[in-house]
């Protein structure tokens, strides 16, 4: 069972505001979610994945990138030629 | 007019497109002047890019996704972007910020999810082609409802680069068409090495369609036949497997005993990856401003709010609550465990047989706000999200009606055996025509 409070703290986790109305509704059906993720307990079996797999790497080389210009063009907030973020000290 | 131009004026009643693209110009190939869509998770450069989220409204690309490149080279006319469920995350595409499509076949009817947009261009008429993605049977539950064909092809033989993550490890970008033939047609455009996607396989695809199966071995999952089917459907899926004996083919009874848990474990899987996927969107590089007066915390609790969806919050906070700290074993970690068994069951069952068929879906397409509780909808999903665990190639087409519905058989291949099941769906589309 999550609690009002679990579901609060996982939302301020998530950066997902939430209200008062929506926190009821979520933790309802979050509730019903989790009761049927229950039957993952009758899950047995090693716990890593043990097939043959390997990282895909490259040479960290330079290569042509897109300009400044169609880089800045989505951002909403600019300065100077750098995208402007809120603070965050 | 030029000359290698096309004018598409639709009549989209149907609300399938989220863009339009009223004049086109293409060049020469194999898709020379065919009218192709694009969902609206694919990158189109400079043609605006949505997912069907408010977060993303407004955003144009800089830089075409790989399958676009390729498609643009072999002369597609990509006359528009479709809708879907915000970032693919729903069953109905009623989850989009834009307002649902509805189902050609019956306007009361959702035209399933989540590349419903694209499925309805299709069996309206407006498009020959087009893109779909398949997360958890996000191509072959609209092209199952629609009445048309979509396959899902093998993980890895499709590039990535360019789709907007919704869960990495389970989606491909594939083809949908009216016929099995365009289906391969697009197929050959699109498949083949990117090493832009990490997880990009080096196996082309250049195969033409064969109607012989004379020898075919087939298993019948018995889970595919059971509770939560609609006996009706699951009749029309049994009829289509007897016209499959008939042109040659043995069916075998089989079992996957991992389906018990299998769509949890999916939606596990998809909600972890998203609620890391979806973290980017902060309105600081694109989508809504971020107010960057306040704190980085409040600005970006602000942009997501009004962003996103609630399905997608939905998800988000799901996965937040499966990856954090105390729950991971109980979760992600048995899930990953329950995924490698749905592996192994579908690798024991084709060690005897060359395909695997059942329906797509378990029953016709729903109405319009029938699927209102979150839970109910992922239920849905349960004869569809095992191919996408397993990283399988499977095809949806239409093989018979219910109440006038389209039903969807669903046939599912070998990793990388993705010729055969187009194959064994060309024979059946075939015989029947």
């Amino acid at each position: 069972m999550v609690t009002e409070k679990d579901v609060e703290h996982i939302a301020e986790l998530a950066d997902i505001d939430i209200d008062k109305d929506e926190l009821v509704t979520f933790t309802h059906q979050f509730n019903a979610i989790l009761e049927y993720f229950d039957v993952l307990d009758r899950v047995h079996g090693k716990d890593a994945i043990t097939r043959d797999l390997s990282n895909v790497m490259r040479e960290d080389q330079v290569e042509p990138s897109l300009p400044q210009e169609e880089v800045l063009r989505n951002a909403a907030a600019q300065e100077d030629g750098f995208i402007k973020a809120p603070r965050v000290m | 007019m030029a000359e290698n131009e096309i004018t598409f004026e639709p009549d989209d009643r149907y609300n399938a497109f989220l863009t339009v693209c009223n004049r086109v110009s293409h060049g020469k190939g194999k898709l020379a002047g065919i009218t192709v869509a694009v969902k609206d998770n694919i990158s189109t450069k400079n043609i605006e890019t949505t997912c069907a989220s408010k977060i993303l409204k407004g955003y144009v690309p800089p830089y075409d996704a790989h399958v676009v490149e390729l498609i643009k080279k072999e002369g597609a006319a990509i006359v528009g972007k479709t809708n879907l469920d915000e970032f693919g995350m729903g069953t109905t595409t009623e989850n989009s910020a834009f307002g649902p499509t509805l189902n050609p076949c019956d306007t009361t009817r959702v035209p399933g999810g989540s590349s419903g947009g694209s499925a309805a261009a299709i069996a309206s008429g407006m498009v020959r082609m087009a893109l779909g993605t398949d997360t958890g049977g996000s191509i072959r539950c609209p092209s199952a409802f629609c009445g048309i064909v979509g396959l899902k092809p093998t993980y890895g033989r499709v590039s990535r680069y360019g789709l907007i993550a919704y869960a990495n490890s389970l989606e491909q970008i594939g083809p949908m068409a009216r016929t099995v033939s365009d289906v391969s047609l697009l197929m050959q455009v699109i498949a083949g090495y990117d090493r832009r996607d990490s997880t990009s396989y080096n196996k082309p695809y250049t195969h033409t369609p064969k109607a012989d199966i004379k020898g075919l071995k087939i298993g019948i999952p018995n889970e595919y036949f059971g509770e939560g089917v609609d006996p009706k459907v699951a009749n029309v899926v049994k009829d289509a497997l007897t016209q499959l004996e008939h042109l040659g083919a043995t069916t075998v009874p089989c079992s996957i005993p991992s389906m018990e848990y299998a769509l949890a474990a999916y939606y596990v899987i998809c909600t972890s990856e998203a609620s890391s996927n979806l973290a980017r969107f902060d309105g600081v590089r694109y989508g809504p401003a971020a107010d960057t007066k306040k704190s980085w915390h409040d600005s970006y609790q602000e942009v997501r709010r009004a962003g996103f969806g609630t399905e997608v919050r939905r998800r988000i906070m799901l996965g937040t609550f499966a990856l954090s700290s105390g729950y991971y074993g109980k979760y992600y970690a048995k899930a990953q465990i329950a995924r490698e068994n749905v592996r192994k069951d579908f690798a024991r069952i084709f060690s005897e047989v060359d395909v695997i068929v059942g329906p797509t879906m378990p029953t016709i397409a729903f109405k319009l706000g029938e699927k209102s509780d979150p839970l109910s909808m992922y239920l849905a999903d349960i004869l569809t999200v095992p191919v996408n665990l397993a990283g399988i190639p499977a095809i949806s087409l239409p093989c018979g009606k219910v109440a006038g519905m389209p039903v969807g058989i669903q046939i599912m291949g070998k990793p990388f055996d993705d010729e055969r099941v187009i194959d064994v769906a060309f024979a059946y589309e075939q015989a029947v025509k």
